[in-house]
């Protein structure tokens, strides 16, 4: 038996602004994880993430990161990527700053 | 201080203006991101976990007042109204977008400074001693050595694809605040036989996954050798060195592979080769360098109620007793201000706080300041007289800590509240670490002690050589701090030991607690340091503070 599959999101950093995008199942970049698509099926990962490296004018760097559903949508599972949905915890910079948190 | 020639002014120009066609085809589309990555990382720029991040370099730590004021300048318009330095002396602003760095870059250009060569398997900016020109110690101003380096490694044609990155620090005293036996060079200007000045040159040390110190290649280098001999070890190393492994790139698993003897014989056929091709033109520019950095004219003047305000005010002498440092010229000091406030990030200036440095620059030190390694920023050249002044000035703007070289003056990294790298978060340990004490009044008893903190095992925070080092991993999906005990950054450059398990986020401040008051219950007076209480006694009794629990089962 293969191992199951952890549920997935595509992320990359926005290519003017730098800062961390989602891909939306509507083929939106969000800046705010809970909108993210949460993916549960292995090839359709890969697909979306084609797709997210196709768009190389709007965003860098996607890549899949491991999400699990939460009570207001999809919710990071690595403090790393918790970190990047807020933002440094030193000044109320970045995300949370913008009102995304 | 040095001033851009008409060549350098018109090197940095024209490459501003090639990157900012370059950013041009990036957002355009005509340039993907794996044909404009290294276009970007050759002029500073990284994409970080938040954002970009622009590394500016500060050659050998020095920084003109107009410098810093431009520095505030861009931290306010471009990013968030703050900057952070590092421990390579550069700064580092957080939150620069893409398209705003080609202007950011020509804001540097104008008062001569660039970020070219922060990034990249490139000889990076050179640091030296920050104490340089100042210091009572010293035997001779490092920073002529430092620029001629700097002009000589910049955009050299052989040296813009090296194996690995290379570090080159310098130091003129035989204290060495430069750390140079970490670096991939380290230069130690020394008197040789006749009194003439030279280098001692080191090569192979380093920090990181595998830390190593520097060793002597070569005692006594006379100074008109010292390009082509630099010339013959890099080009010795872009050949010799790996390339099929990241983490064996670097110069000391060259030197480490293939033993010093070897590394040495092909350095010195080399050199006999390079020497011939240098015209001697080089000496004379370095004649000329050092003209510009002739000391500024100090004042003979009396100290003008400098003891009598220390007598008076507590809080200025204490300030007085850890910030100072002895200069050189009689009735001066050279005077760290603290970038260390408890609880706020390590290295970080505000842009008011930049502009308040370089005017009291402007006012009380010649219109100098330097950047430590240890990510502090020195006036290094105050009249004594003036200290009182400044102190007050410093005030304003919470600029006046006095905790320099105390629990609280700790190094940290980035980490993971910033840095695409990093494993674990290093400032709020940093932060929690001086709050804590602050808040028991241990600092001053705990006194001279080095706490140096890194977020990954690239050791930014130079944990290795911390009297305590901590570094921060991923655990499993958990952040864990591993503690090494005994480092010493200075001439005696020694690794810490890793004292046993790591420890999780919440749990590393009360192990420090518990290590700080073991020393304090353990050392022989109030002059042993925590360092030399650690070398008298061993590791064991520290690691029995920091673990109870297999201390007591072990006594059972």
């Amino acid at each position: 038996m293969s191992r199951a599959f952890t549920p997935k999101v595509v992320t990359a950093n926005a290519l003017i602004e730098g800062d961390v995008v989602y891909l939306t199942a509507d083929d939106r970049w969000t800046r705010d994880h809970a909108e993210a698509e949460l993916i549960e099926d292995e090839a359709h990962a890969q697909l979306r993430l084609l797709r997210a490296d196709r768009q190389r004018d709007i965003v860098v760097g996607a890549y899949l990161a491991d999400a699990r559903q939460g009570a207001g949508g999809p919710e990071p599972v690595h403090f790393r990527e918790a970190f990047r949905t807020r933002g440094p915890s030193n000044y109320p910079h970045g995300k949370q700053e913008a009102g995304h948190v | 201080m040095y001033k851009y020639s008409d060549f350098d002014e018109a090197f940095v120009r024209q490459r501003n203006a090639q990157f900012r066609q370059q950013v041009e085809r990036r957002v355009s589309g005509a340039l993907t991101e794996e044909e404009f990555r290294p276009l970007r990382l050759m002029n500073g720029l990284y994409l970080q976990l938040h954002a970009y991040m622009l590394r500016v370099a500060i050659p050998y730590g020095t920084l003109s007042s107009a410098q810093m004021r431009q520095l505030a300048l861009i931290a306010e318009r471009w990013d968030k109204g703050y900057g952070h330095f590092t421990t390579r002396q550069n700064i580092q602003f957080n939150w620069p977008k893409l398209t705003d760095v080609p202007d950011m870059l020509d804001a540097l250009g104008d008062v001569g400074m660039h970020a070219i060569q922060t990034s990249g398997n490139t000889i990076r900016n050179v640091t030296a001693d920050h104490f340089a020109g100042a210091a009572a110690d010293e035997i001779e101003d490092p920073r002529p050595t430092a620029e001629l380096i700097r002009q000589w490694s910049t955009d050299h044609p052989e040296f813009q694809f090296l194996p690995r990155k290379f570090k080159i620090g310098v130091t003129g005293s035989p204290n060495d605040r430069a750390v140079t036996r970490s670096h991939d060079i380290g230069l130690r200007i020394v008197r040789g036989s006749g009194g003439r000045t030279g280098y001692e040159v080191l090569v192979g040390g380093g920090l990181g996954r595998t830390p190593m110190v520097a060793q002597v290649i070569r005692p006594f280098l006379k100074k008109a050798d010292l390009l082509p001999y630099l010339e013959a070890i890099v080009s010795t190393y872009n050949l010799m060195g790996r390339r099929d492994n990241k983490y064996k790139a670097r110069i000391k698993i060259t030197v480490f592979e293939n033993g010093m003897e070897k590394f040495r014989d092909a350095v010195d056929a080399r050199f006999e080769q390079v020497k011939r091709e240098f015209t001697g033109v080089d000496p004379a520019i370095l004649a000329k360098i050092e003209h510009s950095f002739a000391p500024p004219a100090f004042r003979s003047a009396p100290g003008g109620g400098y003891e009598t305000a220390r007598k008076a005010d507590p809080v200025f002498r204490a300030w007085t007793e850890t910030n100072l440092v002895e200069h050189r010229a009689p009735g001066h000091a050279i005077v760290t201000v603290s970038l260390k406030a408890h609880g706020a990030t390590p290295g970080d200036a505000s842009a008011a706080q930049m502009r308040l440095l370089a005017d009291l620059a402007d006012k009380y030190s010649h219109g100098e300041l330097r950047i430590s390694h240890e990510q502090n920023v020195v006036l290094p050249h105050v009249h004594k007289s003036d200290l009182w002044a400044l102190h007050a000035a410093l005030k304003t703007q919470g600029l006046a800590t006095a905790n320099i070289g105390l629990v609280s003056d700790i190094i940290a990294c980035p980490g993971m509240d910033y840095c695409a790298l990093a494993t674990a978060r290093s400032i709020p340990i940093a932060q929690g670490i001086a709050t804590h004490f602050k808040a028991i009044g241990l600092e001053e008893e705990i006194g001279a002690l080095k706490i140096k903190i890194s977020g990954c095992i690239n050791a930014c925070g130079h944990h290795h050589v911390g009297h305590i080092g901590i570094l921060g991993l991923d655990r499993a999906g958990v952040e864990n701090y591993q503690i090494t005990l005994g480092g010493d950054h200075t001439e005696n450059l020694t690794l810490g030991e890793r004292a046993g398990p790591g420890f999780a986020y919440d749990e590393v401040v009360p192990a420090i607690e518990r290590l700080l008051r073991a020393y304090l219950a353990l050392r022989d007076d109030k002059a042993e340091t925590f360092l030399e209480a650690y070398r008298r006694l061993g590791a064991e009794p520290f690691k029995a503070a920091l673990y109870p629990a297999e201390a007591a089962r072990d006594a059972a």
